[in-house]
């Protein structure tokens, strides 16, 4: 048992070292702009360059609008599939499985040939549709993580009789859903929603083919050209991405733990 | 309050609500579903589709296997699919086995419990790092003039570069992919092992197993299907990943995600069909990898439940 626990800290100590020393490389390196001493000057001139700026508000927008449009698509349809179509879940959860084994490139090649200017659907012949493109591609690649979190949610909340007792009170479909079902499953929602920011907002193939002026692109512009300021983004992407997982893990401790868990 | 039930009653008070019900049977069952399938059909199904079916035609639509052949018999399209494949198979080998050991160390290995939980976080934080700021983070590591570069070179006299190092290699890209590829292993591993139940040991030690035949004979065939699925999903993961290596070097890497992504922007094969090929191939290879995942995942449920 000894032995054992000398191999747990020695592989606990290797696995350390291999995450931690790319980390902390990187910040020191993001520190070395100025010669010879340590400075903030990389994270000044990116937080203070116009571009950084004007792509990041237009990833978090983008980001915010993803959320919303995967929470109208997976919302209504987890929730009915609890109340009414139990039959056709493994259905939909292999569509929800597919953005795993469809690569996001050969996604987006698909939109390009069938959304282009001379098509039905114009999506690319104007900046808006395009954004909105944008959106849409992102909330596909959103959508296993989404319809977990949702389906997760509703497993702790007993659907039937909720939707049972709102109907009594003489309570219509928007109201179910927006007044009923949404406030108790928002903490899933929300985890879900943080995922996806996390996933969205350095998003680069999507961005970079639909030709979007996003963070992505930025940053590989920034990389290809710069030698400090891509370290110094590189924490700041890191930092964010911690952000959202924290959230995450603490949103999880307000989950409801209790009704009708089938386990 | 008031709202409410004004709301409600003008609600209550619409006409004979069942008649609507009945006249209307069928598209009702389906409304709340209606927008995830039309979602879906329009911007997941369908576009891949248009390109499965592109991967068969001519320029002028007659079908054709000249596309799909092509694949094969074009050397640089044909490379980059077996290069792909080696850093996409590696990386998940290799990030399985890493990701195994330290669940495995943090869950039976007696660590204080402070270690999971931090591990468990940074491993959730760390399968997300993934893209761009990951190249950039190993750039500014093992980078010609990386703070570990310019380390080992200074006081261990060790020039990687010399001794071949570099990310642009099939090993180079394995162990920046390993960063995402391991936590993601501990992130869906330390559950299965969670489910491994005492009684199991306590079972095989009444029967007078010893420790290494428990091992062999229940932990092993009790994780190996959900440990085999999760390999297939590290596989999976790392062959539709082009950021990080478009990060190092531009369109010059030739593997396939960065070939297709070549061919959209500007048609660098001189054949628009071609593309759907490449598409529709890596579309094949992620999917048999992932009939694989769910049959294995599958089997080990019915263990772990």
């Amino acid at each position: 048992m000894k032995s054992g626990k000398f191999w747990a800290w020695v592989v606990f100590g290797i696995g350390t070292a291999y995450f931690f020393i790319p980390l902390l490389a990187t910040f020191e390196f993001s520190l070395r702009m100025r010669r010879g001493v340590h400075s903030f000057d990389a994270y000044q001139v990116v937080l203070g360059d116009p571009r950084f700026q004007a792509t990041f508000l237009y990833s978090v927008i983008a980001a915010i609008f993803t959320i919303i449009l995967g929470v109208l698509v997976v919302v209504p349809a987890a929730y009915w599939i609890r109340l009414r179509l139990p039959q056709i879940r493994p259905i939909v959860e292999f569509i929800t499985l597919l953005p795993l084994v469809i690569p996001a490139i050969v996604i987006v090649f698909g939109y390009i040939r069938m959304y282009g200017s001379s098509s039905p659907l114009p999506f690319l012949a104007s900046d808006l549709g395009a954004s909105a493109l944008l959106v849409i591609g992102y909330a596909t690649l959103a959508l296993p993580y989404m319809y977990r979190a949702v389906d997760t949610g509703l497993r702790t909340i007993d659907v039937r009789t909720l939707t049972e007792a709102a109907q009594i009170l003489g309570a219509g479909w928007t109201t179910i859903i927006t007044r009923v079902i949404l406030p108790n499953v928002l903490i899933a929602v929300l985890s879900g929603a943080f995922l996806t920011f996390a996933i969205v907002i350095g998003e680069f193939t999507m961005a970079s083919l639909l030709n979007r002026p996003a963070f992505g692109p930025y940053l590989q512009n920034i990389g290809a050209n710069r030698a400090y300021e891509p370290a110094a983004l590189a924490i700041i992407a890191f930092a964010i991405t911690w952000g959202c997982m924290s959230l995450i893990q603490i949103l999880s401790r307000f989950a409801p733990k209790s009704a009708n868990r089938p386990n | 309050m008031t709202d409410l039930s004004l709301s409600n009653q003008s609600i209550a008070t619409k006409p004979a609500p069942p008649t609507e019900a009945t006249a209307f049977r069928l598209p009702t069952q389906w409304i709340g579903v209606a927008p995830f399938f039309v979602f879906t059909l329009m911007f997941l199904i369908m576009p891949t589709l248009y390109l499965v079916i592109g991967a068969f035609q001519t320029g002028e639509g007659g079908f054709t296997l000249d596309n799909i052949l092509q694949l094969v018999s074009d050397p640089s399209i044909s490379n980059s699919y077996w290069v792909s494949i080696k850093i996409s198979f590696w990386s998940a080998i290799v990030g399985a086995f890493a990701g195994l050991a330290i669940a495995i160390a943090i869950v039976r290995g007696g660590l204080p419990s402070w270690v999971r939980s931090a591990t468990l976080t940074f491993s959730g934080v760390a399968s997300n790092f993934a893209g761009l700021p990951l190249a950039f983070a190993f750039i500014a590591t093992l980078g010609r003039v990386g703070i570990v570069t310019v380390l080992l070179r200074d006081i261990f006299n060790l020039n990687i570069y010399a001794l071949g190092f570099n990310f642009l290699t099939t090993w180079g890209l394995i162990v920046v992919y390993l960063f995402f590829q391991i936590p993601l292993m501990v992130v869906i591993i330390v559950p299965a092992i969670d489910g491994l139940k005492k009684e199991w040991n306590e079972a095989a030690a009444t029967l007078g197993a010893t420790q290494w035949q428990y091992w062999r004979m229940v932990v092993i065939p009790v994780l190996f299907p959900s440990f085999l699925g999760t390999v297939i999903l590290l596989f999976a993961n790392a062959f539709g990943a082009i950021a990080t290596a478009y990060a190092f070097a531009g369109p010059q890497l030739n593997i396939v995600p960065i070939k297709l992504y070549s061919q959209i922007n500007g048609d660098v094969l001189h054949n628009p069909q071609l593309g759907y090929a490449i598409a529709f191939g890596m579309i094949v290879i992620t999917g048999l990898a992932n009939v694989f995942y769910i049959w294995f995942r599958t089997r080990s449920e019915r263990w772990l439940k």
